[in-house]
Order: C-alpha cells, then sequence, then structure tokens
C-alpha cells in the first residue's frame, strides 16, 4: 500500500487526541476526545472545524487573460452554467462521463480572472488528468499542493472567523473572496458540507497550524473529525461521492438536477454540450427508473450502506439499496439515503429495508433531513 | 467479576450471571445509538450472537458467553442506548443468565488478568 499523505494540520490532530484514520490516501482525524455523537451537536450549536485540506484544489485559468474563456471550455466538462456563474460567486457542480455517469462532484468559483475548483480527496488525480485532457491548450490548470483547506461550520462561525479575517461576516452563501489576514493571503467561500452556515477557508500550509490554533482558542470552537461530517452531510441530504452518486448514477437519478441550469437542459442557449448529455436530456425529460431518496426507519436501528429495500414485507426482489446509512444526533434517529425504484419514490411511501434478515419499515422522506441554515 | 476475551464482563447475582460489555469496548465503539435484546426465557448456547449493538461507527454483536438461560434482559438500553457509555460496568448491563453449571465461569478472566489482556 502507498504511503499515507499527511494534511498541514496533522501535528495539530495529533496533539488534539484525535484518533487518526486512513481516507483517501491520507491520514486523517476521524474523532477527537470529545466524541463523534457531541462534535456533531457541537457544530450544529456552535462551530465546528474541519481539515479538508485532502481535497483538490485547483485553479483554471486563460491564458487570454479573459475568464470567459475557460469557463466556457469547462461547460464542455460539466452540466452546470459556468458562464452564468458572476465574478466572487461559487456554485456546485460535477463532472460528467460519456455514458451519462457523475466522475466526480465539485464546488466551481468564479475569482475574477480564473475559476477555482475544489474536488474530491480520491477522484482529484483522475480530475486532475480529465481537466488536461479535456479541456483546451488556451486554459493553464494547476493543482495547489502548497495549501490546506479548513471548514468552519455552524451557527457561530460568522461571528468567529470575522475576529481573524475580517470582511466575511459581509459575504453570502456561495460568495467567494481573496482577503488578506495575519495569516497571509486566505481564499475564503461562504459554504460548506454540513447544512450549517459557514466558511471554507484556503490557507497557506505554512500558516495552516496557526490559523487553526487561532480558530480554536474561542470557546464556540471545536474540532470536528470525519465521523461527524458524515453524520451532518447525511442529515443535511448531501451527497458523499463514492457512496451516493458514481460513475454508474446519472445526475437525474440521483436528482441532482435542480445543479443544472436552465440554460444547460434542452431547449437552453447552451443546451447539452458535456459529456452524456444524451442521456441526461434525455432521462430530465423522461424520468429515470430509480432515484435517489431520503429514507427514515421506522425504529431506531439505522440501515446502513448496502442495505438492501424492498417493496413490501414479504416481496421478493429488491427495489434498491441504502447508499449512506447513519445514526442522526439532531434528529435523534437513524436516517438513510439511498435509491428506489421511481414508484416507490414518493415521500411517504412505506418501503422495507432488510437488517440483519428482518425487513423493517421505512418511510422514504424529503431531504435534507434537518433543514439546512444557509446565510442567503 | 470475571471477563472474557470479547470484552463483557460477567457478575454472579445470587444465582444469576449478569452480563455487559466493558468500559474498554464501549469506549472502542463510540456512542452507542441502537441496542436489540434477546427475547427473555430463551435458552442460549455459547457463541450465539444474542445481542446487536450499533454505534456511530458500526454494528457489533454479543456473543453469549455461555450456555445458559436468559432470564431477563435490561429494556432500559432499548429506550436509551447511550447508557452503555455512560455506566458500562454498571447499569447498562445487558441481560441476566441461569446457567447449569455455575463452573463455566471458571475460566474467565480476573480484573487483572483482563487488564494485561487489553493493555
Amino acid at each position: 500500500m502507498a504511503e499515507l499523505k499527511r494534511t498541514g494540520l496533522y501535528d495539530l490532530h495529533v496533539e488534539l487526541g484525535a484518533k487518526m484514520v486512513p481516507f483517501a490516501g491520507y491520514e486523517m482525524p476521524v474523532q477527537y476526545p470529545m466524541g463523534v455523537m457531541k462534535e456533531h451537536l457541537h457544530c450544529r450549536a456552535a462551530a465546528g472545524l474541519f481539515d479538508v485540506s485532502h481535497m483538490g484544489q485547483v485553479i483554471v485559468r486563460p491564458k487570454s487573460g479573459d475568464v470567459t474563456d475557460v469557463a466556457r471550455a469547462l461547460e464542455s466538462l460539466v452540466p452546470v452554467s459556468v458562464l452564468g456563474l458572476k465574478e466572487g460567486r461559487q456554485r456546485y457542480g460535477f463532472f460528467t462521463s460519456d455514458a451519462g455517469g457523475i466522475l466526480d462532484d465539485l464546488m466551481i468559483a468564479n475569482r475574477g480572472d480564473h475559476l477555482f475548483l475544489v474536488v474530491n480527496a480520491a477522484c482529484k488525480a483522475g480530475d486532475i488528468a480529465h481537466l488536461r485532457a479535456g479541456l483546451p491548450d488556451s486554459c493553464e490548470i494547476e493543482e495547489i499542493t502548497d495549501r490546506a483547506l479548513l471548514a468552519l461550520q455552524g451557527p457561530d462561525a460568522e461571528a468567529v472567523l470575522e475576529t481573524l479575517v475580517p470582511g466575511t461576516a459581509a459575504m453570502r452563501f456561495m460568495d467567494v473572496a481573496v482577503l488578506s489576514s495575519e495569516f497571509g493571503e486566505v481564499w475564503i467561500s461562504r459554504s460548506g458540507y454540513t447544512g450549517e452556515d459557514g466558511f471554507e477557508i484556503s490557507v497557506a500550509n505554512a500558516r495552516a497550524g496557526d490559523f487553526a490554533r487561532a480558530l480554536l482558542v474561542h470557546d464556540a470552537a471545536e474540532p470536528i473529525g470525519l465521523g461527524a461530517r458524515d453524520s451532518l452531510r447525511l442529515e443535511a441530504g448531501l451527497c458523499l461521492y463514492g457512496n451516493d452518486i458514481d460513475t454508474s448514477t446519472s445526475p437525474v437519478e440521483a436528482a441532482l438536477t435542480w445543479a443544472i441550469q436552465k440554460v444547460r437542459r434542452a431547449g437552453g442557449d447552451r443546451e447539452g454540450g458535456f459529456p452524456g448529455a444524451e442521456r441526461i436530456l434525455r432521462e430530465m425529460a423522461e424520468g429515470t427508473d430509480r432515484l435517489r431518496v431520503g429514507l427514515r426507519p421506522d425504529g431506531r436501528a439505522p440501515m446502513r450502506a448496502g442495505t438492501e429495500l424492498f417493496a413490501a414485507a414479504d416481496s421478493e426482489r429488491p427495489i434498491g439499496a441504502v447508499t449512506s446509512g447513519a445514526y442522526g444526533p439532531s434528529i435523534e434517529g437513524p436516517m438513510s439515503m439511498g435509491y428506489v425504484a421511481t414508484g416507490q419514490a414518493a415521500p411517504g411511501t412505506v418501503i422495507y429495508g432488510e437488517v440483519r434478515g428482518k425487513r423493517l419499515p421505512a418511510t422514504v422522506t424529503d431531504l435534507p433531513f434537518r433543514p439546512s441554515n444557509y446565510k442567503r | 467479576m470475571k471477563f472474557t476475551e470479547e470484552h463483557e464482563w460477567l457478575r454472579v447475582e445470587g444465582d444469576l450471571v449478569v452480563v455487559g460489555i466493558t468500559e474498554h469496548a464501549a469506549e472502542q465503539l463510540g456512542d452507542v445509538v441502537f441496542v436489540e435484546l434477546p427475547e427473555p426465557d430463551t435458552t442460549v448456547s455459547k457463541d450465539d450472537e444474542i445481542v446487536v449493538i450499533e454505534s456511530v461507527k458500526a454494528a457489533s454483536d454479543i456473543l453469549a458467553p455461555v450456555d445458559g438461560e436468559i432470564v431477563e434482559v435490561n429494556d432500559a438500553l432499548t429506550d436509551n442506548p447511550a447508557l452503555v457509555n455512560e455506566d458500562p460496568q454498571g447499569d447498562a448491563w445487558f441481560f441476566k443468565m441461569k446457567l447449569e453449571d455455575m463452573s463455566a465461569l471458571d475460566d474467565f478472566m480476573d480484573e487483572a488478568e483482563y487488564k494485561d489482556f487489553i493493555a
């Protein structure tokens, strides 16, 4: 096995007593002494600090100096409107495959004279190769490897960050900014992956430890590991690439069509023109055989990833399977996400998950499980 | 109190044996969110999977440490699984068993031996 990489915050994690585990080729903190449940609740009640430096940070720069050149080029790889993204704004998107599956999901930001992308750790090498192969020579692709990425999430994130980086409190959800601070230049977006208001902050590796320590000086801020990150994002109804979406799921099956702006859909000015467009646009018109849904198991037993789902307690063939499942500390009960046959996908439908040989009822539920607190 | 290599503790209470999981096991499991207990009055054999316990991390089983009959289960755990983390070697007992042969307990570790085992 290849040697595990460490982020710029490794020493801090160890100092804080984190339990480190391998994740996407990195040694990452899965939890701190507080424990997964309390970390989750703390993030919802105050502020949680996450190390997400394992994720890929990529700059796509136009040789022409005109950002619309790279925006137009990137639209050949993603079904979202990149040209419609205003300077200082970010949006969610995904790279699609020729077969209409999802290669990775990502954030795309327009930073005036270039685009800034944040991609998943496990996919980043593939994504960068995909960008190099798919974008014309007029685009320069630079992987940023000397910067850490932190997320500060929760209702107190704004107040805590404003003390260190003045000006951030004025940002809205999905705004991006490059600001100067006592920790050097910081690249900030008002976003995250917890369903909470919050920020993602890119800071030079050499200053990341000091920056994180300065955030943690605040009583409101506590370090949060990957364990709670997973239950937070699941409560927020957000997909985990590799679990809930992958090359075998189309954006339509995954109920992510909200991220495909009108201009890229059938009848739009820039209709199609992305990999897998034929399938994806057809599915948007005609529907799919299966859909990603939320599920609330009736009892207390979590239905974890891989749990087979059935239309009835005694039906023979499964109608789908769970792709993520856990206990939701804020909703105080089990929650799952998975794919079911479209006929069973309406909220309120009762279906059955097979857990340890028993068919247990679960109700199809709107996502997110818990309303998000974004500052729009 | 006796301890098994599966990180259960066994405490003799009159002619019954009370079974739970150790502090060490509870800590390793993390926050417990679900407990499924056996039906009382069932006869079990050593190593039968009789309790399901799920934490925020994963599901695991608790095995019957010895042959015997389950005579009582701790229903408080079903409603409040977090008790397993709060008081694993006290209030969070799982079940009480009646053994045919109490000498079955002789083979298990005492506290000092268990401490060495997990060290």
